[in-house]
């Protein structure tokens, strides 16, 4: 992976620097020749931390979170390339997120392939910090739906009116979760330590999981979008031996975008039910569920000192992720392992690329056995496109 | 603007306000001994980051296990809870306990790694007990607690005459198991402390075999995986053994030992220091012995301290109700270790709200518990049933204060 990252980095570079050596065959390739056609950009986001949990504080920190480059061409009309390449926490980890390739063979047809975001919910593919007010990801779509998810794989989409309505599709073939979902040392279900970079290069069981999304758009109204994700995700089998059960992970979601007045919604909610030995029942959730809400109110728009068309927007955020739904056989009671979280925020946004984001969270979190533990916290970040 | 301005002197008017507050000391089981030096404190910590470590497959967790972390049995260093109680078995043939080793005892690993059965409890087990986990904290002072201390409360003919027979667990150590130089074996064997049994000696003893019995894990000191003799899977895992390094290991008994005693609660209250009073009339103070006294350590906290853990660290026949059939070193299968009462009244912060008492967790109230007690215990549960409505509760009181 990393050596990926690097000849991607180093041919990001030399676009500049290549227009004056076409002689030379290593520059005698379609990106230079047709460099009007590429584009560059990128996001940054940072922010510092100040937490308690139960009274204790690790006091206060700063973090940069993000810096992602896109990198963007179009080959003639009808053919694309996106790709982006991570970096979290300055080099801590490097991934190439997405580099797909699109042919559009109408509006209503287009193939997909590559490393590709699987459209499961909305903010798996629209994640980028710069368009969310809030410092923290939605606790649904990073625990239960495991946001940023990048998976090979291949297949279609379009959009086309549908009685009266913009609706879209897309549905892909890709890789899948692998074994981490049970394997990780989180001691229970977790869905995000599926996710496993070999699976760039190999599927963990030869059998992909299939995940599609439709959506339909209704100027004034806002989207409505419906995901399922499906396929098995441990290694059952190595070499043609099988060595375990095929254990499943299937994951429904439901994406909203809308207006009430002034105010913006933004929503997801998904439920998650994953096979599970049953040797690891009660301490590994058999089904997941979650949801958020961010409501956002822009109560200030225009100057603001020297700067120019700022717009100043307040935000709540109301979000709850059940990590292991059901009840104790023995003594009854709910498993706990769930959290409620409400953030609430205000951000100003001095151009459309950039925002300042001014948050305060308060999470009342349930360990397994219900006990509780109580998180807060201030955040202060910004987030930038470039 | 105003909004943004209220709100900017909200977070500025200050963060620790909006913020969830530490509780009172009183109110919680962890932490560490107080006069711990910067060395130790710095051990301390890394061993409770251990002791909190959550084990993958990949790390060594199982392939046979119960819990896949220490604190996932022993939450907030409390108590544990229905999940992640433990279950041991064997049989008895001709008059001698069996542990049933060749099929898997002496303590059952009811999960597994995916792909890889876990355990059932064999056909031909007479003798089957769930234990629940206890709290870990104040267990330095349990392990400094002198030989000669608990001989001397020890009173195995009941000599004395008052009903209470208290004596020690015999144990055989292994190899690995430093017994330290103030042990006072009978022969080859010598007294258990740690257990519901009290059939570990010391701390390291203890912890090498919660490693590897709990959560599959091999240590210097125990370095074979299990395997689920019963069905013939005799493979362990892929992780490289020990599973657990040495310093790791290490730093987690020093964490355990190194842990406060619990804190009391209410001392002052009226009814509580009533409830007290009926607690040593009732005759209960025989074996929950209020106050002990450590030997020497290289831990000042430790040395030579005195703490109150309202247990004798002593066996007791407890009656036919709570005797299951199974034992461990040379205790009688209705015989268990006097359990510290200490932090009683906190059990329910870490067992989920809902308070569960005795080895096994069957009594969802202490009164209840009270109640179950038999054998030696008869008679001072006969005195409390005895007592006025307002001595019971007094006494609950107490326990609760504890």
């Amino acid at each position: 992976m990393k050596r990926t990252t690097w000849i991607l980095l180093i041919a990001i570079t030399g676009i500049t620097s290549a227009s004056a050596q076409h002689e030379d065959p290593i520059y005698n390739r379609p990106f230079v020749a047709n460099s009007g056609a590429t584009a560059i950009g990128g996001y940054l986001e940072g922010n510092t931390n100040y937490f308690s949990e139960d009274g204790v504080s690790e006091g206060f920190s700063m973090e940069l979170r993000r810096f992602n480059i896109f990198l963007y061409s179009a080959m003639g009309s009808r053919v694309t390339f996106f790709s982006e390449l991570e970096f979290e926490h300055g080099t801590e980890e490097i991934a190439l997120e997405t580099a797909l390739i699109d042919l559009r063979l109408s509006p209503e047809l287009s193939l997909r392939a590559g490393i590709l975001l699987p459209p499961l919910g909305a903010f798996n593919q629209n994640h980028d910090s710069p368009r969310w007010e809030f410092v923290e990801r939605p606790l649904v779509s990073t625990e239960i739906i495991p946001s940023t998810l990048s998976e090979v794989g291949f297949g279609i989409h379009g959009r086309l009116p549908l009685a009266g309505l913009d609706a879209g599709y897309q549905l892909y073939l890709v890789n899948g979760l692998g074994n981490g979902i049970v394997n990780n040392a989180e001691g229970r279900t977790h869905i995000p330590s599926g996710r496993d970079d070999e699976a760039f290069g190999e599927d963990n069981n030869g059998q992909p999981s299939v995940v599609g999304r439709v959506d339909v758009r209704r100027p004034g109204l806002g989207a409505l979008g419906v995901a399922y994700y499906a396929g098995n995700y441990n290694t059952w089998r190595v070499e043609g031996d099988q060595v375990d059960e095929k254990r499943g992970v299937r994951i429904l979601t439901l994406d909203l975008t809308s207006s009430a007045g002034p105010l913006a919604l933004t929503g997801e909610a998904a439920l998650a039910w994953i096979d599970i030995p049953e040797s690891l029942s009660e301490l590994y959730g058999h089904r997941q569920a979650g949801a958020f809400l961010d409501v956002i109110y822009p109560f200030y728009s225009g100057s603001l000192g020297s700067l120019r068309d700022v717009t100043v927007l307040a935000a709540v955020r109301f979000e709850y992720a059940d990590m292991n739904v059901g009840q104790f056989r023995e003594g009854g009671g709910d498993i706990g392992d769930e959290q409620t979280a409400i953030a609430l925020g205000v951000s100003l946004r001095p151009n459309s690329e950039t925002v300042f984001k001014l948050n305060y969270r308060y999470h009342w979190q349930d360990d397994l056995l219900g006990n509780p533990i109580r998180l807060a916290g201030v955040q202060a970040g910004f987030a930038t496109y470039f | 603007m105003r909004v943004a301005g209220l709100f900017l002197l909200l977070v500025l008017a200050g963060c620790d306000a909006m913020l969830p507050s530490l509780p009172a000391d009183e109110g919680v089981l962890a932490g560490p001994l107080e006069e711990l030096s910067g060395a130790q404190m710095a051990s301390h910590l890394v061993g409770d980051a251990a002791f909190a470590r959550v084990f993958s497959p990949e790390e060594g967790l199982g392939p046979l296990f119960v819990a896949a972390s220490c604190e996932g049995c022993h939450v907030g260093d409390g108590k544990g809870h229905d999940v992640t109680t433990l279950t041991r078995f064997g049989r008895f043939q001709e008059g001698l306990f069996d542990p049933m080793l060749a099929h898997g005892g002496p303590q059952l690993q009811h999960r597994s790694v995916p792909g890889y059965d876990a355990e059932k409890i064999p056909t031909g087990a007479t003798g089957v007990t769930r234990l629940m986990a206890p709290a870990v904290t104040g267990l330095g002072f349990v392990e400094a607690i002198p030989d000669q201390l608990l001989l001397d409360l020890a009173d195995p003919t009941d000599a004395d005459g008052d009903g209470i027979s208290g004596r020690p667990n015999w144990i055989e150590l292994p190899p690995w198991v430093n017994p330290g130089a103030d042990s006072r074996p009978q022969g080859s064997r010598f007294i258990g402390r740690f257990g519901k049994k009290a059939a570990a000696r010391n701390l390291v003893h203890q912890t090498a075999n919660a490693y590897l019995q709990d959560m599959g894990l091999t240590t210097s000191f125990l370095s074979q995986d299990l395997v689920n003799a019963t069905v013939g899977e005799a493979t362990g895992d892929t992780a490289a053994d020990p599973e657990i390094r040495s310093d790791e290991f290490t730093n987690v008994v020093f964490y355990l030992r190194t842990l406060k005693a619990p804190p009391r609660r209410d001392i002052g209250d009226p009814g509580v220091i009533s409830g007290e009073r009926a607690f040593e009339q009732a005759g209960c103070v025989s074996c929950h012995v209020s106050e002990l006294r450590t030997g020497p350590s290289a831990i000042e906290a430790l040395d030579r301290a005195t703490f109150r853990p309202y247990s004798d660290f002593l066996l007791h026949d407890m009656g036919a109700g709570l005797d299951d059939r199974y034992t461990e070193g040379s205790a009688e299968t209705s015989e268990w270790r006097t359990p510290p009462l200490w932090g009683i009244g906190l059990a329910a912060d870490s067992q989920g709200g809902q308070a569960r008492f005795l080895h096994d967790g069957r009594a969802a109230s202490l009164e209840e518990a009270i109640l179950l007690h038999g054998g030696e215990a008869a008679a001072s549960r006969t005195r409390f049933t005895e007592m006025s409505e307002q001595d019971q509760a007094d006494l609950l009181a107490f326990l609760e204060s504890l």
